[in-house]
């Protein structure tokens, strides 16, 4: 890993966080200083938290009038400093810092006096371009969406800037040069700080067109730049959700139903009201809710609870016996998500015929921070504080729950503890529980902070489908593969959502068939198929949604085609891939550096690879595993190649593919939310089990160069792990893997 | 009913039910908000601070439990270890979410006041019980590893 010496930038994480260590009690006043009017005042409490050596910055008396504000993204104090506003929540992807990065390069911001801040629910400015007119994160698209944004309005806000100067110094324009944060015109030896041109570029008109650099000339994007966050994660001041306080903020914990879709029959609220502390016991359509001083009467009461539920219209079904019905629909007629040539025929024709199934239980997220969030509600408006992912769909559900109009419910979004994809979610689950409660209580503008504890996030719902996957495939005397089948059986993520009519088509969910429909081998003869079920078990995409069981299945199998056939399965992959040079340049740089077909490995190891597309990332990975004769897997080292098209941040790419790793590692090895009767198994991380420490293989990852647009880290890195460590497994052992997760030595 | 003990070095009184635990005391009485929450069953180790030096879970922690001793938390940490900790966690980027490193840096840091040479095995016995979904443990290892070099230089 990378080290490093130079100075680290500022960071205003958000409209809030900048009270952390300054007022205790932020005013409203200060928040709508720090939000968006852009006062000076704000710019000297957000220097007042952060290291000393960045306190020095703040010692002259903040600069009268008004910042330059080109565009939406950018702001430049008198004072010099650079603040971007960033569209996108900062949920340990690196956002915050990738699009301040790729803003401050056509700028030629000095980097240590960039600061970031995130944007209030903003559609009309702040829309994911990739979401079309939505604002909100994921799919891995921060980088994708914001790159000819973010180019253009640096490189405008730049071209200002150097109008001004050229008006100031009567030269023309194309004689200066700008560089760290200053104008510099050589031929008279002038230079200007980008603050002392504030009120003259202020004056002057947006450029309709501004020429963008030569990747060649790039001085930001492409270096290992240390993250805007970090400092305040370090030193404990980086305020999260459960970190944010209001003026008499009151706690909230909600008992939801046992069952999904069970509902309040009766509750006796008599014990719960007597614990000290506890204000009100509400009746709200998520369950009942304990309003109290602080968290722990919150809970006492909430434990004091005595609630009758009804569960006629209940799921009652355990896991297993979802499994069975799966397992039977992949034999009956499925919709078809792809057909290319005549697979059954191939099949069936076939010198060599190979099946196999796979089988993939419910995931949680499991994010650190439990779900949490402000609200401030009263008659005529709606303030939510919360790590919030999906700012335009939660601002219309929060409306529609409060009664009131979208406009009228601002977001501030704070640092998110972690995602996964949990926090973006189509029904906005835990801010529409925030807003209810704070309407029973009364819309009176008390601030409720709704916490969750890590039962309710277990039991909550909202996981990644299980899925049951059926495969076949067909090889040639010669070892071609002529034929393949999937079929894929499961719930849709997307039905009955607002993004049902873009995300079906015909029927076919494309969350639930992405990485096998979209398979990138050369196969004459293809059919994929999909069978979607529906019970009670709300669901949701989880960190690289479909790919997260196509990925496995997929690249397992053709493992087991390649074993088949007598082939090395990387250079069987490799002999399939010749027409999808990405996927193939990551396969071959993974394979190399791991040294693939350098020799056997001692008895007891394996290696497996395996590649995947998601996101238009490329993503290829060859994991060494050791399992001893008890048969306990310990994955020793991953070796991970990936294409992600302009590396913006190196070091960032590299953190997302260890990160990506670690996070798939723990769901292959111990992950699954089970049913039985309807009820979650599993209640905190002593049933369900993530990653630790000991666990954490070696990681080496290498970025291949590009100066094509990038696309997302976030998430691909999660899809080869599973099938590359299945595969190394086989190779250790010779037994293949069909069930998920994988089996443990001594648990039935 | 108060609990007294030492805060920070700073003698600090709280009045608060004794059977709260310490977690919450802290965050939501003492007002300090880097100490986190994440399983309130001692599984998860976000909640990690230091009682009398060693580093424990303080949400299973009852506050009448620590009547006059000594906490100290991340916002608090002072000692060379804890200062080598922190630098080494910003040399090497280790947080992507952030929300557990508290934690990891209380207990790296205790795990370096005790051991100031740790090999892996003594990192995966101090660091196991503090979950970090970002799966930043490579990091958090080469971290302990540099700030232990950093004491010794």
């Amino acid at each position: 890993m990378p080290r490093r010496s130079r100075s680290r930038p500022e960071v205003v994480s958000n409209d809030v966080s900048n009270q952390a260590l300054a007022p205790r009690q932020p005013t409203r006043r200060a928040f709508l200083q720090g939000a968006g009017t852009a006062t000076a005042v704000a710019l000297t409490i957000g220097f007042e938290w952060a290291a000393s050596a960045r306190r020095a910055l703040a010692t002259p008396a903040p600069a009268a009038g008004a910042p330059f504000a080109p565009n939406a993204f950018v702001r430049i104090g008198a004072d010099n400093s650079v603040t971007v506003i960033a569209k996108h929540v900062e949920l340990g992807q690196g956002a915050y810092t990738g699009i301040a990065t790729v803003l401050a390069e056509e700028l030629d911001a000095d980097w240590s006096l960039v600061r970031v801040e995130s944007a209030p629910a903003d559609a009309k400015r702040y829309a994911n371009l990739v979401f079309g007119t939505l604002q909100g994160t994921g799919g891995s698209s921060a980088m994708a969406n914001s790159w000819a944004q973010l180019r253009e309005a640096g490189g405008k806000a730049r071209a200002m800037l150097l109008s001004a100067a050229a008006a100031a110094w009567h030269v023309p324009v194309a004689e200066l040069t700008a560089q760290k944060s200053v104008v510099y015109h050589a031929a008279s030896k002038r230079q200007a700080s980008f603050g002392s041109l504030v009120a003259k570029a202020s004056a002057l008109a947006v450029p309709e067109t501004v020429a963008l650099k030569d990747p060649k000339d790039f001085k930001l994007i492409g270096q290992q730049l240390p993250r805007v966050d970090v400092a305040a994660k370090v030193d404990g001041s980086a305020q999260f959700t459960l970190d944010f306080t209001l003026p008499g903020m009151l706690v909230a914990l909600l008992k939801r139903p046992p069952l999904f879709g069970a509902t309040v029959s009766s509750f006796d609220a008599t014990a719960a009201s007597a614990i000290p502390g506890v204000v009100k016991v509400l009746q709200v359509p998520g369950g009942i809710v304990v309003v109290a001083k602080n968290f722990w009467a919150a809970k006492q009461g909430r434990d004091a609870l005595r609630v009758q539920w009804d569960d006629t219209h209940a799921e009652k079904r355990s896991s297993a016996a979802l499994m069975d019905e799966y397992r039977q629909l992949a034999d009956k007629p499925a919709l078809t998500a792809r057909k290319q040539g005549d697979s059954a025929q191939a099949i069936g024709n076939a010198a060599h015929k190979l099946s196999a199934s796979f089988e993939f239980p419910y995931l949680a997220h499991a994010p650190m921070e439990p779900l949490d969030a402000v609200v401030k509600l009263t008659a005529s408006s709606c303030e939510i504080w919360a790590g919030d992912q999906f700012q335009t769909v939660d601002q219309m559900n929060a409306a529609k729950t409060a009664g009131l109009n979208p406009q009228q419910v601002s977001i501030h979004t704070l640092f998110a503890g972690g995602s996964f994809g949990r926090r973006a979610n189509l029904s906005s689950d835990y801010i529409v529980e925030a807003v209810s409660i704070a309407k029973a209580y009364g819309a009176d503008g008390t601030p409720i902070k709704l916490q969750w504890t890590r039962e309710d996030d277990l039991h909550g719902g909202l996981y990644r489908p299980m899925y049951f996957h059926k495969l076949e495939a067909a090889l040639s005397d010669k070892g071609e593969l002529t034929g393949w089948r999937h079929v894929i059986v499961g719930q849709s993520i997307m039905a009955d959502t607002m993004f049902a009519p873009i995300m079906i088509k015909d029927g076919i969910d494309s969350t639930s068939v992405e990485g096998a429909a979209t398979i990138a081998y050369d196969i004459p003869n293809i059919t994929v198929e999909l069978s979607t079920t529906k019970n009670g078990v709300p669901v949701l995409w989880w960190r690289v949604v479909g790919s997260s069981h196509t990925a496995f299945a997929v690249e397992a199998f053709i493992d087991e085609v390649a074993h088949a056939a007598g082939a090395d399965p990387f250079t069987f992959r490799r002999k399939l891939l010749e027409h999808e040079p990405r996927m193939k340049a990551v396969l071959e740089l993974a394979a190399e550096k791991a040294g693939w077909g350098s020799g056997p490995l001692p008895k007891g190891k394996g290696r497996g690879i395996a590649v995947a597309q998601a996101f238009s990332t490329y993503v290829a990975q060859v994991a060494e595993v050791s399992v001893d004769e008890s048969g306990h897997v310990k994955v020793d080292r991953v070796v991970c190649a990936v294409d992600c098209g302009t590396p913006i941040n190196p070091d960032i790419i590299a953190a997302q593919m260890e990160g990506g790793i670690g996070f798939a590692l723990g769901a292959v090895l111990y992950g699954a939310i089970t049913l039985k009767d309807g009820r979650i198994e599993q209640d905190n991380f002593n049933s369900y089990r993530v990653l630790r420490m000991n666990e954490m293989p070696k990681v080496e990852v290498h970025i291949v160069p590009s100066t094509l647009p990038p696309t997302g880290v976030g998430e691909p890195g999660v899809a080869p792990l599973g099938p590359a460590v299945a595969n190394a497994i086989f190779a250790a052992t010779g037994q293949r893997i069909h069930v998920l997760p994988f089996p443990r030595p001594g648990v039935a | 009913m108060s609990t007294s003990f030492v805060l920070n070095g700073k003698p600090t009184t709280l009045d608060a039910d004794p059977n709260m635990p310490l977690l919450w005391a802290i965050r939501e009485i003492a007002g300090l908000t880097g100490t986190k929450f994440g399983c309130g069953m001692a599984l998860c180790g976000a909640c990690t601070l230091h009682l009398d030096g060693q580093a424990i879970r303080s949400c299973v922690m009852p506050l009448s439990s620590v009547a006059g001793r000594q906490i100290t938390t991340i916002e608090g940490l002072q000692s060379k270890p804890a200062k080598a900790v922190q630098a080494a966690w910003i040399e090497l980027q280790v947080p992507q979410c952030g929300y557990c490193q508290s934690g990891q840096i209380m207990s790296a840091t205790a795990l370096l006041e005790k051991n100031a040479t740790p090999t892996d095995a003594d990192i995966d016995g101090a660091m196991s019980g503090n979950i970090c979904r970002c799966a930043t443990y490579s990091r958090i290892r080469a971290a302990i590893h540099a700030a232990a070099q950093s004491i010794k230089a």
